[in-house]
């Protein structure tokens, strides 16, 4: 992929959430005007992908306050309400509106907690995947030689494995050092490690391209002429020319990193129960499907696959809107 | 051309180095692995003296020496959880996952590409269009995800396939035992290799599709129409041969893939394969196994990778006669 | 007067676009008679591809042919079926596109190539196509042509490909060559060998051969008959010794000097036409020429001239209407005539 040589990318920073946010004269404006918007309204699936990713991530946000209840106290679940079908089914109970699940917390709010926890820990795996991909690209881009090498064929091979396979060896890495007692307590820390550094490569070799571009350009040069530090020129002068294509990539990610982590939950080997993340819910709910309670499984399975396919839509969009020539 | 094999076979040399690496590194350094053997009653004396025995007192150069030269004989070592030999636990798991990712990717390419070819060609029909729905879901969902609504609805809802396990085996000797050879064993296979296919099948109609309508923008496809050939002779000769050369390279990389995806499959259907022996490794720090589910991982791939070097040369002339890969 | 090979009658294409329907090409109409050579030249975005590929039936979406009548032999062939048409290209009308190097599908054999096209359109055995392959790469002056026959284009140079293209284009022996620009994409060098193998294997085969190239130089040398677009619109059209040395559109007389020229004052500045050819969205209301043009009246802006009779040529300019001339200011005519216009005689008699 070749965002390296993107004009344009810069306007990923601004298109999605400009509209509301105008505060320069004729910048409303500017955004109605440019080729982005007007490719987000001739799409109506972004559009609608666009509004259920709002809508999800708001529910998230403001879980506690619009959850029916409170999953996680336990006084306010009993075991007497285990299992409870949806409100459409015989035997339900009006309190619960997707049902149930074994130890009788409402299915709904497991879900809007569940959410919030599935898209902290995808939004801190992006972010820690950026830091480290563009800290590495920088690094790489800018001062070539033996780092470049180094940093480069680690990324070679890494490219090689599919990043669930990475995931989970360094998430059983991690498991040993931290021994199995204190496992628990560093469990977000651990899978936003594992998942982050199995996205960076994206973003350092797309950066390395792109500093290749632009450490040739007068501008570098003229900054080098007048003393800076390279790690100045560095954050201060390249960066900002490379951070369009950059969140083109992170918006793709994240949707990949709610799907890894809720992989990583579904094998067990990510959020424990007493939390749950989507893919936990999923897990959890998985082993009464036979039995009959499917929708312990099937809602958090069916607002997994919304959200995720709402965010790469998204993100799909996005990348071929900045760049036209990938269609 | 024996050259360019032989560069080749050293890169792969060198990958193989670097993850044995890794592997030695999470199998000395990671826990300790005489802790892992002994019980808590162990003194300290038997301990050292184990650590002796193991050669975990000789220099680290010396050990990953011994690791690598043991690996190369596919000698793992024991596993904390099984107090096997790895190299024969892996061994009766194997068949398993290569017929699962076998029959897999078989699905992937016979279904993916005339897809591809298909949604290329015909862009504007509304199957195209359900196509590419159906493929951005398969891009979306993770897999075991389908694997789940695959059980719910064909195994749970209307009873037409077995939702777990291999059914029944027939042992071909020397312990590779398949599944294919029986009804059971064959029902069984169905809806894990969907699962494991779909992701693969979409990402291949994809590329078929990308590749074909860059393909037919370019001069000599529009150099063949105003020759007068016929349409097949454009679309299934000259577009999609020059369409597969980009395809051989990633499908074969995908193939690696769906060997690793297994993990997530197996899981979802209990199938007995080495990607269940990793999970359960990996939820029980069972180091062993880890690295050399690891190193078997990246043999395959480099294997892999191999013959799809050697079959791109094949079909792509410039390659083959102007000697030196570009 | 003979069926020509070649009539095209006010064709028009149009590219419907995201900002409204452009129009490539408005209301052309030539012929190429058997045997001949005409050459189409222009700017870039003139419309000489599109003319090229509207004939032989592939423009490339979403352009269509949306007006006017194209007549091979005398059939219409604008309106036959795509299987038809088919049949058409490369067995009755060859084409030769820019560029060779990327022309050949570089995963197939010259050879098979070759043998693949006379097998669609001739009944004949594998080895009769073989050998007439053979054949066709000797006369297209292709070294050792039987050993080469399995080669693959990559091992060709640029030129020798162009010559294995025009192998591909001339296979069927077709009545009508449209050749795109076939030696911009070559050595200078190379360029002058490939016209003339052109122009003599269209020749032998009585061939008509419709060149469309922005080099005058080519033309000059090769055409028996010129015609000048100019935003998808024809300028003028003549015999190519006329055209070159009496120019009668303001148009094709800037064309003609800007010609860098070995003979004459070598310090004289080439002259140049102000201004540029017009956007095919943003072609001025009249003659699409008069904004750059030196001797552009009232008319000219206000309606569209057809195309006239201008003594040597024909020529779509106001000047050779006589109706029309008349009313341009005196001293335009003047000036015009100075140019070497031959004006109507209407015209001629206000500044007399």
């Amino acid at each position: 992929m070749s965002y390296a040589t993107e004009p344009e990318g810069k306007a990923a920073q601004t298109a999605p959430e400009g509209v509301k946010g105008g505060t320069r004269p004729g910048f409303v404006r500017r955004i109605a005007d440019s080729d982005i918007w007007y490719s987000f309204t001739r799409s109506p699936l972004t559009m609608v992908s666009a509004v259920v990713t709002a809508i999800f991530m708001l529910a998230a946000l403001f879980a506690p306050l619009i959850a029916p209840h409170n999953p996680f106290d336990p006084a306010s679940i009993s075991i007497m309400d285990s299992f409870y079908p949806p409100i459409w089914e015989a035997d339900s109970d009006p309190r619960f509106l997707l049902g149930s699940d074994d130890q009788g917390r409402d299915v709904l709010s497991t879900i809007l907690y569940g959410m919030r926890i599935s898209l902290a820990v995808g939004f801190a795996s992006v972010i820690f995947a950026m830091v480290i991909g563009v800290t590495l690209g920088l690094l790489a881009g800018y001062l070539g030689g033996w780092v470049d090498s180094v940093i480069m064929r680690i990324a070679d091979v890494q490219l090689t494995f599919p990043a669930i396979l990475i995931a989970l060896l360094i998430n059983g890495v991690a498991r040993a050092m931290a021994g199995p007692q204190s496992y628990d307590n560093v469990v977000f820390a651990v899978l936003v490690l594992s998942i982050g550094l199995s996205f960076w490569v994206q973003y350092a070799r797309t950066v390395r391209g792109s500093v290749l571009v632009e450490a040739n350009k007068e501008y570098v040069l003229a900054a080098k002429l007048i003393g800076l530090k390279p790690i100045t020129i560095m954050f201060k002068h390249v960066l900002p020319n490379v951070l369009g294509p950059v969140l083109v990539i992170a918006t793709i990610n994240l949707a990949l990193a709610i799907i890894t982590e809720a992989t990583l939950s579904f094998l067990g080997v990510g959020v424990p129960p007493t939390e749950p993340s989507l893919g936990t819910l999923i897990r959890i709910g998985n082993d009464f499907l036979f039995s009959g309670e499917w929708w312990v499984t099937i809602f958090p399975g069916i607002t997994l696959a919304i959200l995720a396919l709402a965010v790469n839509l998204l993100g799909d969009w996005l990348r071929d809107a900045l760049n036209p020539k990938l269609r | 051309m024996i050259a360019f094999a032989i560069r080749r076979l050293l890169q792969a040399l060198g990958v193989m180095l670097v993850v044995a690496l890794i592997s030695f590194m999470m199998f000395r350094f990671v826990g300790d692995p005489v802790n892992q053997l002994v019980g808590v009653d162990t003194s300290p004396a038997e301990r050292e003296a184990l650590r002796q025995a193991l050669g975990l007192n000789d220099p680290v150069l010396l050990q990953f020496a011994r690791f690598v030269i043991k690996a190369a004989q596919f000698d793992f070592g024991i596993s904390y959880q099984f107090k096997q030999p790895v190299a024969s636990l892996i061994a009766s798991r194997l068949p398993a996952t290569l017929e699962l990712s076998f029959v897999s990717a078989l699905f992937a390419l016979a279904v993916g590409v005339p897809m591809g070819v298909y949604t290329g060609l015909y862009r504007n029909t509304w199957l195209a269009r359900a196509f590419l729905t159906i493929s951005l879901i398969g891009v979306s969902l993770p897999t075991f995800l389908i694997g789940i609504l695959l059980i719910f609805v064909v195994s749970v809802n209307l009873g037409w396939l077995p939702s777990f396990g291999r059914g029944d085996v027939v042992d071909l000797g020397g312990g590779w035992t398949t599944g294919l050879l029986t009804k059971s064993g064959l029902q069984s296979l169905i809806l894990p290799s969907i699962t494991l296919g779909l992701f693969q099948m979409t990402l291949i109609m994809r590329l078929v599709r990308g590749e074909m309508m860059e393909v037919l923008r370019t001069d000599y496809i529009k150099f063949a129409r105003a020759r007068g050939l016929s349409r097949r002779a454009i679309n299934f000769g000259h577009a999609l041969k020059n369409t597969l050369v980009p395809v051989i390279t990633i499908t074969g990389l995908q193939l690696g893939s769906i060997i690793a995806f297994a993990v997530i499959t197996e899981t979802v259907f209990q199938w007995p394969g080495m990607g269940l022996l990793f999970l359960q490794a990996v939820q029980n720090v069972d180091i062993p196994i880890m690295a050399a589910y690891l190193l078997l991982i990246a043999f395959l791939f480099v294997i892999i990778n191999f013959i799809v070097d050697l079959l791109y040369v094949a079909v792509d002339p410039r390659i083959r006669l102007g000697g030196a890969a570009s | 007067m003979t069926t020509p090979t070649l009539s095209v009658r006010n064709l028009r294409v149009e590219i419907p676009t995201r900002r409204g329907v452009l129009t490539a090409i408005d209301d052309l109409s030539f012929d190429i008679a058997p045997g001949e050579v005409l050459g189409m030249v222009g700017e870039s975005g003139a419309g000489k591809s599109i003319t090229g590929s509207a004939i032989i039936g592939l423009l490339e979406p979403p352009g269509r042919v949306a007006g006017g009548e194209i007549r091979l032999a005398g059939e219409r062939i604008d309106n036959v079926s795509p299987d038809q048409m088919r049949r058409i290209r490369g067995r009755r009308i060859g084409m030769i596109f820019q560029d060779p190097l990327t022309s050949l599908n570089p995963l197939y054999r010259i050879g098979d190539q070759l043998v693949e096209t006379i097998l669609t359109h001739e009944r004949l055995s594998q080895k009769a196509a073989r050998t007439k392959a053979v054949k066709l790469l000797e006369e297209v002056g292709i070294p050792a042509a039987e050993a080469r026959f399995s080669a693959y284009p990559h091992q060709f140079s640029g030129g020798m490909r162009q010559r294995v293209v025009i192998a591909l284009a001339l296979c069927a022996d077709p009545e009508l060559v449209i050749a795109d620009e076939p030696t911009t994409a070559l050595d200078v060098s190379v360029q002058a060998q490939i016209i003339a193998l052109l122009k003599r294997l269209c020749a032998d085969r009585g061939a008509s051969v419709m060149l469309i190239t922005h080099d005058m130089g080519v033309i000059a040398e090769t055409a028996d008959r010129v015609c000048v677009l100019y935003a998808g619109r024809l300028a003028e059209i003549g015999p190519v010794r006329a055209v070159v040395k009496h120019p009668q559109h303001p148009y094709t007389q800037g064309l003609m000097a800007a010609i860098p020229s070995l003979v004459g004052d070598p310090d004289a500045t080439l002259a140049q036409i102000p201004g540029s050819m017009p956007r095919l969205g943003a072609i001025p209301a009249g003659c699409a020429f008069n904004p750059r043009c030196n001797f552009a009246f009232e008319a000219c802006s206000a309606a569209r001239p057809e195309v006239y009779d201008a003594g040597t040529s024909d020529a779509s300019c106001f000047l050779h209407a006589s109706e029309v001339a008349p009313s341009a200011p005196a001293e335009t005519l003047r000036a015009a005539d100075q140019a070497g216009i031959v004006l109507p005689v209407s015209a001629k008699e206000t500044i007399a």
